[in-house]
């Protein structure tokens, strides 16, 4: 690595525009909540931000707001109380710090929120839907419900042409257009076709580059840590996704990433093992979470969270401006479908990801919270174990509840994976030199 | 009459499924299908037994290595029962009814070389288009139970098979009748054994059965007791132990309920002239009961439990939910609040398929029934 190459301003750029980003997203959401202005609450799989800002609606994503309660390390207030108001302590943890949240008349850590005045949502995660129905009854705001049909069985997508295929496009397009003027009423705006494309375009934009970006971390020394510098990205992909922020913020990161790889500048000076995530950061340790495997020579080169989390953005879809309702529907239908095969039938997507990444492991970190990430990790590793001859690990903790966090717990298994993985570098190399 | 009722609470609890076991011993094939709906005329037409896959009271010793830590049995128990071939399928079906449900056709998938898959049900039942799109995935489903069963499935075979399960629909109606307007006819745990059978029998033995009972059941010599009229909530999905049914009993009259809410979701006879799948996919988003995994604008499901109550002219709920069901738990507080709200007096609970001790549980039962006639 060339130590002057280090100095350049390409490096570290990324993680300071993205914190940027993120207080001007939440100084704009308090200036509406302040306004009362109405605004739209989405998920992030299957936001259909593209479509809301040509509404001129401000998206509130409450997963991000929640697990943003478990990074400030107060989750476990909103947590308290929300079960104190009836919510059991077995059901998600991001809808019970938001259920607080509303009760605390949209009042955050980092600052307020605006009521919702529509909320937007598919059926990418169930939850999504109880949740919204909380509103349904707290606010009395429609909340609809966009449903994309997912992948009916392991390696059976269909594509455009296919009838199938064309059965699930023509529900989510007849849904698209039945939303637009449920919009309409609810933000006073008329629909403006050509403020879509242009949203479309810089959605499209997003998703080629966040494409690259992903595709650049299969560098060796790796650009960027895949959990930590990961979630930074991801989040700008969620909450500027449509807008031309977030399409330029994108393009300068991949500028950056490809100039770190370039320059074999890594996320870790030493990288000695490269790992792949499957499942949901550990937030109320984020930082300590990570610290624990970088300390050790470890980085997360790719991870599934980067995959669904981002809607499916990672596969780069390009809208057809030419037929945009056409477009967005085909769009968001292959992306959401992407965004539910990485949590479903992950098996195969991570053999390959084995290659693509020259990943040395993998660690499975289910959570208490997320049935539907969670369920089926076990199975999904046995699968992959049995195909392939790769270290894994596999742990459990939560993403928003501490009293399910053990960290001392946590150190220990995964000290143990780091000799596991150490040892068999030892015996590769062992075996690598010629016997004389 | 009590030969039939206690053979019906046998095949419920026999781990080793007689009528599955007979149906493939015969050269059948069997269509499993998780909780709650599934259309089962389409495999029903193809010759196929639909079998209701529904967990079981076993422990899940195989199947909870493939599984997280924090989990509802039923998803558990069900992939056991496979997993130990107490039930051997041909074809697989699971619906995205909650986050763990919808795993299940990849797990079971990367267990199993039959078919396993997940059955896209509307989860808009307010587009214009869901009828449109349902018929469509319908038809997809034909096709795969077609392959399975080795034999087109033509709409006139679809026909008959409607024909047959509006009368199991009709039958089931006449049994929830008397349930609720003579309930010391018969029992919960009854009414419930004979209604869970239709999961696992040909469904013409299981109208031949309630053809055969019903009658019986009416003309039961039983002395009339007034006990708390109530609705039993909670069931949609994983199923409480017949025992704590029976506990239940003991104290409350339960007039109506959710319990395998599938087999009865349509609520009236399906149109068996014109197009068959159009008609199952109307009457699935039109003329159709609740549950806490379907959102429609039209059917809040807690104005749905307080008009499930008046028309059952229950006293008062019994709002339970299996242990670790997430829309169970979160459908719960709304569950309260609106009977908060109308007055309606309710006791709370939470039940596992695998519990086997009552007694706490029939204690606090029997205090929340005198706290109301004492009241």
């Amino acid at each position: 690595m060339d130590d002057g190459a280090l100095a350049s301003p390409l490096v570290g750029r990324g993680n300071a525009d993205g914190a940027r980003l993120f207080r001007e997203w939440f100084a704009e959401l308090q200036a509406a909540a302040d306004a009362g202005r109405p605004s739209a609450y989405v998920f992030v799989m299957g936001s259909l931000a593209e479509l809301l800002r040509t509404f001129d609606l401000p998206v509130v994503f409450p997963e991000i707001n929640s697990l943003q309660t478990a990074v400030r390390r107060v989750a476990h207030e909103y947590l308290n109380e929300a079960e104190d108001h009836g919510y059991s302590p077995d059901i998600c943890g991001y809808v019970k710090a938001d259920v607080a949240t509303q009760l605390r008349g949209g009042a955050l850590p980092m600052g307020r929120i605006p009521k919702p005045a529509i909320a937007v949502l598919t059926n990418a995660c169930n939850t999504y839907i109880k949740w919204a129905e909380i509103w349904e009854r707290m606010y009395r705001v429609p909340t609809v419900v966009l449903d994309v049909p997912g992948t009916r069985a392991d390696g059976t997508q269909t594509w455009p042409g296919d009838p199938d295929f064309e059965n699930d496009r023509r529900y989510v397009e007849h849904q698209i257009r039945e939303l637009i003027p449920v919009l309409e009423r609810v933000s006073g705006r008329a629909f403006d076709i050509d403020r879509l494309r242009e949203a479309m375009g810089h959605a499209s934009t997003l998703g080629r580059t966040w494409k690259r970006a992903l595709e650049l971390n299969r560098s060796r020394p790796s650009v960027f840590n895949a959990l930590s510098d990961g979630t930074i990205y991801l989040g700008v992909a969620n909450g500027f996704r449509g807008a031309p922020e977030g399409a330029a913020y994108f393009t300068d990161l991949v500028e950056e990433l490809e100039y770190k790889s370039a320059h074999g500048i890594g996320t870790l000076t030493h990288e000695q093992s490269r790992l792949i995530f499957v499942g949901v950061p550990c937030y109320p340790i984020f930082r300590r979470f990570t610290e624990m495997f970088t300390e050790l020579g470890g980085t997360f080169v790719a991870s599934s969270y980067l995959q669904f989390a981002s809607g499916g953005a990672n596969l780069g879809y390009e809208y057809d401006a030419r037929r945009p309702i056409e477009s967005l529907a085909e769009g968001v239908l292959i992306g959401t479908r992407d965004a539910m095969d990485s949590m479903f039938y992950q098996t195969t997507m991570l053999s390959g990801m084995i290659d693509d990444f020259a990943a040395d492991g993998i660690v499975y970190h289910p959570i208490k919270s997320c049935r539907t990430v969670s369920t089926g990790l076990a199975d999904s590793r046995r699968a992959l174990l049995a195909a392939r001859d790769v270290p894994s690990l596999f742990i459990e903790s939560d993403m928003m509840d501490r009293r399910v966090v053990s960290e001392a717990q946590l150190k220990n298994r995964i000290d143990a994976f780091f000799e596991g993985l150490a040892s068999r570098r030892a015996q590769a190399a062992a075996r690598a030199v010629p016997a004389s | 009459m009590d030969d039939v009722l206690g053979l019906c609470r046998e095949l419920l609890e026999d781990e080793e499924y007689p009528t599955l076991r007979r149906w493939r011993e015969a050269g059948g094939t069997v269509a499993g299908h998780f909780q709650v709906y599934f259309p089962e005329e389409i495999a029903h037409a193809a010759g196929m037994l639909p079998f209701k896959v529904r967990g079981a009271p076993v422990e899940p010793t195989q199947a909870d290595s493939r599984f997280g830590s924090y989990l509802c049995s039923v998803v558990k128990t069900s992939l056991e029962l496979v997993l130990t071939r107490r039930v051997e399928l041909d074809l697989f079906v699971t619906h995205p009814i909650c986050d763990a449900a919808r795993n299940l056709a990849a797990v079971w998938g990367r267990n199993f070389t039959y078919p396993c898959q997940i059955l896209y049900l509307p989860q808009n039942a307010n587009s214009a288009h869901a009828a449109e799109y349902l018929r469509g995935e319908y038809d997809r489903l034909r096709r795969t139970v077609e392959a399975v069963a080795g034999r087109p499935v033509t709409d006139d075979d679809l026909r008959r098979s409607l024909a047959v399960f509006n009368a199991n629909r009709a039958l089931l109606r006449e049994l929830y009748a008397l349930k609720r307007d003579a309930p010391w006819q018969v029992a919960v745990d009854e009414a419930y054994a004979l209604t869970a059978v239709g999961g696992m029998l040909p469904r013409e033995e299981h109208n031949a059965l309630l053809r055969a009972i019903l009658p019986l059941l009416r003309a039961r010599p039983v002395r009339r007791r007034d006990k708390i009229r109530v609705v039993f909530e909670g069931g949609f999905c994983e199923q409480p132990p017949l025992d704590l049914l029976r506990a239940i009993g003991r104290s409350c009259d339960v007039v109506d309920d959710d319990l395998m809410i599938g087999l009865r979701w349509i609520l009236e006879d399906v149109p068996v002239d014109g197009d068959p799948l159009a008609a199952l996919a109307h009457a699935y988003l039109e003329r159709s009961s609740y549950s806490p995994v379907q959102h429609d604008l039209r059917k809040p499901k807690e104005e749905m439990l307080l008009a499930r109550i008046r028309a059952a002219g229950a006293q008062a709920a019994i709002v339970t939910a299996a242990k670790m069901c997430e829309p169970g738990l979160e459908e719960q507080v709304a569950y309260t609040r609106a009977l908060e709200h109308a007055h309606v007096p309710f006791f709370v609970s939470e039940f596992e398929e695998n519990m086997t001790s009552f007694e706490q549980l029939e204690v606090q039962l029997e205090t929340f029934v005198e706290n109301l006639l004492f009241d």
